[in-house]
């Protein structure tokens, strides 16, 4: 039986689809066997971020509302085994979906799938609860700025009201000279605050806006955003992974990394 | 900037995290601006049938405080209510 996974942060732009592509393709990588949806109903764009816009045919509102078969509408993805993308509608209204639709979806995707991953829209309206619906565990992705964090917060709560127990942290888009002059939160900082556990910490890395360019995901790279992603699936599987060190230059940054193991 | 201004200067993350911290407190409250302005002007009419208060000087929020019981913080509502004159009502 596969696992129902949603990537949720309620603040728009800080890295859910990034997020949503690369932890996919790394669990693609490790042969599990992965389908990504894109919930975000009239503003599509994991088929852009995965580079395989020009291959789709039906979206997610075509299955729900019985105009193809599941299998009709997923997109394998040639790069990788068991990879598959089940794109959103473009030029639907977002409550042309339920979350009960939603959820018997997810749920009939869980005998032929390892991992089905929710990339959520912004905000907490009906595309959030759609992308929740079905979910068992969630990754909640935030930066580290008070306006993410402060929505992140309210998210976990309304997780946690969902009776959704599994929430795990990323903190995207670090920035270790920053953290270092004490002028960006650290990922310590923001596990503080948001009291949750923290799964991963993907720093701030150029080579993300050149990866989406080409739309090709940087997991499985050298880069440290994309081994940080990779590191991300292996901890999703289960394995024990330890933390990457950002800063490998400063050991006192490297313990206050180090320590981020739970 | 000087040397010593330079050990001294408090860095942004901390002026963040601490800014989080309140305004969280009160997000997880569930409490909105409009309930506290109620809670407020209730506690000034229960108040003020006993003693004068200054209204310019009320300050009334949700904190967090440590916790007598257990370790760590709980949130608490922390009123500042000033007092202007004890009303000489009672005899």
């Amino acid at each position: 039986m596969g696992e129902v996974i949603v990537v949720t942060s309620g603040k728009g732009g800080v890295g859910k689809t990034t997020t949503t592509a690369n932890v996919g393709t790394g669990l693609a990588m490790l042969d599990k066997k992965v389908v990504l949806i894109d919930t975000d109903i009239g503003l599509r764009n994991l088929d852009v971020v995965m580079g395989l816009e020009n291959r789709i045919v039906y979206n997610l509102v075509d299955v729900i509302e019985g105009n193809c078969r599941i299998r009709n509408a997923l997109i394998k993805d040639k790069r990788y085994p068991n990879l598959y993308l089940l794109p959103s509608a473009q030029t639907r209204d977002k409550n042309a979906v339920t979350p009960e639709q939603m959820k018997k979806l997810a749920d009939e995707l869980r005998d032929e799938f390892d991992y089905i991953l929710m990339d959520c829209p912004a905000g907490i309206e009906q595309g959030f609860r759609n992308a929740i619906a079905g979910a068992d565990r969630a990754l909640v992705v935030t930066t580290p700025e008070v306006s993410a964090v402060r929505d992140a917060d309210r998210i976990i709560g309304l997780l946690e009201a969902n009776e959704i127990r599994d929430i795990r942290l990323i903190v995207n888009r670090l920035r270790m000279d920053m953290v270092k002059r004490g002028d960006m939160m650290s990922s310590d900082d923001v596990t503080e605050i948001l009291a949750i556990d923290l799964i991963g910490i993907v720093p701030d890395d150029e080579n993300i806006v050149i990866s989406t360019n080409q739309g090709e995901p940087l997991v499985g790279s050298d880069s440290l955003a994309g081994r940080a992603f990779m590191n991300i699936a292996r901890r999703i599987t289960g394995e024990d992974v330890p933390f990457l060190d950002l800063n490998e230059r400063s050991s006192f940054f490297g313990r206050i990394f180090g320590k981020h193991k739970k | 900037m000087g040397l010593a201004d330079f050990f001294k200067r408090k860095g942004s993350s901390s002026i963040a995290k601490d800014r989080l911290k309140l305004v969280l407190v009160s997000d997880r409250a569930g409490c909105s601006p409009e309930i506290m302005e109620q809670i407020k002007n209730d506690i000034i009419n229960v108040i003020s049938k006993y003693i004068e208060i200054d209204l310019e000087g009320l300050d009334i929020k949700i904190t967090q405080t440590e916790s007598e019981t257990h370790n760590g913080t709980v949130p608490a509502l922390y009123a500042s209510i000033p007092i202007k004159d004890l009303k000489a009502s009672k005899k």
